[in-house]
């Protein structure tokens, strides 16, 4: 299976940038961010990022921040957001899907235990906050032998040939390239050196790019679709969701 | 550098702190190599903090317990009340050093606030202090006195509004600012390179320790004892006498309302390994990994996971982690106020527990050291709140 390979690829054929949504699962409820993720398959959304809650969001701004604290209240757990990910493969057989956690519920399981859940409930990949280059070895390998890949985070600040290293070895993933240095959230205004620094970053991968952090309107997507291969649209589908609207990019 | 300890440690944070944490560990190896800046950390620790802090003989005390001499550590001497202040005048020193602009900090009791505040009005830094705001009330006056000092203070309000969500908050501040701002962290926690600078810094408190019980008693203590929360002053202790194989290292846990309870603070004797603020280490955490709420009456061990070398000497056995309950903390804090005319911090009070246990079963020509990390000013309220709370 190659589902993130084949979306950016069908987007590529498509002349437009894969959208990538994320979601915090069990916000408001587990069933009600299910639906969402339903709905913005629906609208097009190519990779589904399901956001797993956890008590110490240290990178994510206010909107997130409190979905996962509201989760929580409600108990939902990782092992909850691994069922309702193999709820929504059988509905969905087609859609790539990223875990998006940070590391210590995913450790705490124990990684085997993860990796063999992770993939009977269909997740694609993995991406962890908090679990850069430097510390991610033995968790890429666990996954490996599951089928499952790991997705790089590329901050502003790091370097072509670390993101070349980021890169090395993974297949079926891509390079998530965060557009400013801080926390997830909209902006309203992009960093002004985004462009050429995509361009950049692009021009050397080997894996697909999406941009992403601070993307939150189709304008803005539009835009960065012309400098990166994708992009990740977070806090402003997570905002609908808390003003009790439909998940939707405008 | 050494940036794990044994499974423990390491740099489980974003990808954008990445080049910051590089930086650092590149500054502070020149740092620590450079003849000057040591001379520099050495003046201010003389002139300004006072030290060495004082060896005192807690004469009546150990009469009174007929047993081990108990010896206490005055860290309550430095300038700002505890030992906190070692580790920041380093951190600052660093920061002017690496042409860094702006210092931030987490603070639980408030002590390490203070202390930060304290060196950025020394060294003419703004400094924002981010500290939850449970603790922003339960520590009304050291609140007041880093806002003294021309520090902005930040009540973080989310999350269990304690320390772990002021540790949050300063993250998300230095992922923002990290080009100009330094992050000072109070204890021997977080991503490396921090456990291994901040356990330099707080050295000091050992080599003192040791060569002040040699000069006295010509000899070496018998076991070194202090609080553990996230375990700066224990490991500063520890440090000067790491190398003596006879000399017990004694680390002692936040047990609040007992182990038993669940209402603890003791990460290493009730925890699970985890990660947590950019380090691997034994975390007080849910069957789902989410970070458990604290509790201990003393706010300054309000943290549910501890420094990663204090797990790894509790693996290898070089040091033992007890744990001290709240009833047993304050009995202690009573007990040196009246047989020794010293006002302990209810942290500190802690360790000096410990020692009151363990003197009794030990001979007179014994010697537990103790690390008073801090004084006790700040806990007055607490403590008679609490004593309210029981005679209710």
């Amino acid at each position: 299976m190659q589902r993130i390979t084949d979306a950016f690829a069908k987007a590529k054929s498509e002349n437009r940038g894969a959208f990538v949504a994320y979601f915090t699962m069990g916000f408001p409820s587990l069933a009600a961010s299910e639906k969402a993720v339903d709905d913005i398959i629906a609208q097009g959304a190519d990779v589904i990022e399901l956001g797993v809650p956890f008590s110490d969001p240290f990178a994510d701004g206010g909107v997130i921040r409190s979905a996962a604290y509201e989760a929580l209240r409600q108990g939902v757990s990782l092992a909850d957001v691994l069922a309702a990910a193999k709820r929504l493969r059988a509905k969905h057989p087609g859609t790539a899907f990223v875990l998006f956690s940070y590391y210590n519920p995913v450790f705490s399981m124990g990684l085997e235990a993860f990796a063999a859940l992770a993939a009977d409930s269909g997740i694609d990949a993995v991406l962890s906050v908090d679990l850069p280059l430097e510390e991610r070895e033995e968790f890429v390998e666990i996954l490996k032998p599951h089928g499952i890949s790991y997705i790089p985070l590329i901050a502003p600040n790091t370097p072509l040939a670390r993101i070349k290293e980021s890169e090395a070895g993974l297949e079926n993933s891509f390079l998530y390239v965060i557009t400013v240095k801080g926390t997830t959230g909209a902006r309203a205004e992009l960093p002004p050196d985004l462009t050429t620094r995509l361009d950049a970053i692009r021009a050397s991968a080997k894996l697909p790019i999406a941009a992403g952090f601070g993307i939150s309107t189709r304008a803005q997507a539009d835009e960065v679709s012309r400098h990166a291969d994708g992009f990740v649209v977070g806090t402003a589908l997570v905002k609908c969701l808390a003003e009790g609207k439909p998940p939707c990019l405008v | 550098m050494n940036k794990h300890y044994g499974i423990y440690g390491g740099q489980y944070v974003a990808e954008t702190l990445m080049a910051p944490l590089k930086e650092l560990e590149a500054a502070y190896e020149d740092a620590k190599a450079d003849p000057a800046f040591q001379r520099g950390f050495e003046e201010i620790l003389r002139d300004y903090v006072g030290r060495e802090s004082p060896l005192t003989y807690a004469k009546r005390l150990s009469g009174h317990l007929g047993g081990a001499k108990i010896v206490l550590k005055r860290e309550d001497l430095n300038h700002t009340g505890a030992h906190k202040v070692n580790n920041t005048i380093g951190q600052a020193l660093l920061a002017r050093r690496m042409g860094k602009k702006r210092l931030i900090a987490e603070t639980g009791a408030g002590m390490h606030g203070v202390a930060t505040a304290t060196v950025a009005a020394l060294f003419g830094m703004p400094c924002e202090v981010y500290m939850g705001a449970i603790d922003v009330e339960r520590q009304a006056p050291n609140v007041e006195r880093m806002k003294m000092l021309g520090a902005t203070v930040h009540a973080v309000s989310e999350g269990s509004a304690t320390l772990k969500d002021a540790m949050n908050e300063a993250l998300r501040d230095w992922v923002a600012n990290c080009d100009d701002t330094f992050y000072v962290i109070g204890t021997v926690a977080g991503p490396a390179p921090y456990p291994e600078m901040v356990r330099d810094f707080q050295s000091v408190i050992g080599r003192e320790a040791r060569r002040q019980c040699l000069e006295k008693y010509g000899r070496l203590p018998d076991q070194a004892i202090a609080c553990v929360g996230g375990g700066s002053n224990a490991i500063g202790l520890f440090a000067g006498f790491i190398d003596d194989p006879g000399v017990r290292l004694v680390g002692v846990e936040a047990g609040g309302k007992g182990l038993a309870s669940g209402e603890h603070a003791a990460s290493i004797n009730g925890g699970r390994l985890g990660i947590l603020h950019g380090a691997k280490t034994m975390l007080l955490q849910t069957r789902d990994g989410n970070i458990i709420d604290t509790y201990s009456v003393s706010a300054g061990l309000d943290y549910p996971g501890v420094g990663p070398e204090h797990c790894h000497l509790h693996d290898t056995g070089r040091a033992e982690y007890a744990v001290i309950n709240d009833d047993e903390a304050i009995a202690a804090f009573d007990a040196l106020c009246r047989y020794e005319g010293i006002i302990p911090a209810l942290e500190s009070s802690h360790a000096l527990a410990e020692a009151i246990k363990r003197a009794p079963k030990m001979p007179k020509d014994s010697i537990l050291l103790v690390n008073l990390s801090g004084r006790g000013d700040k806990d007055m309220e607490n403590v008679r709140r609490y004593k309210d709370a029981k005679n209710n």
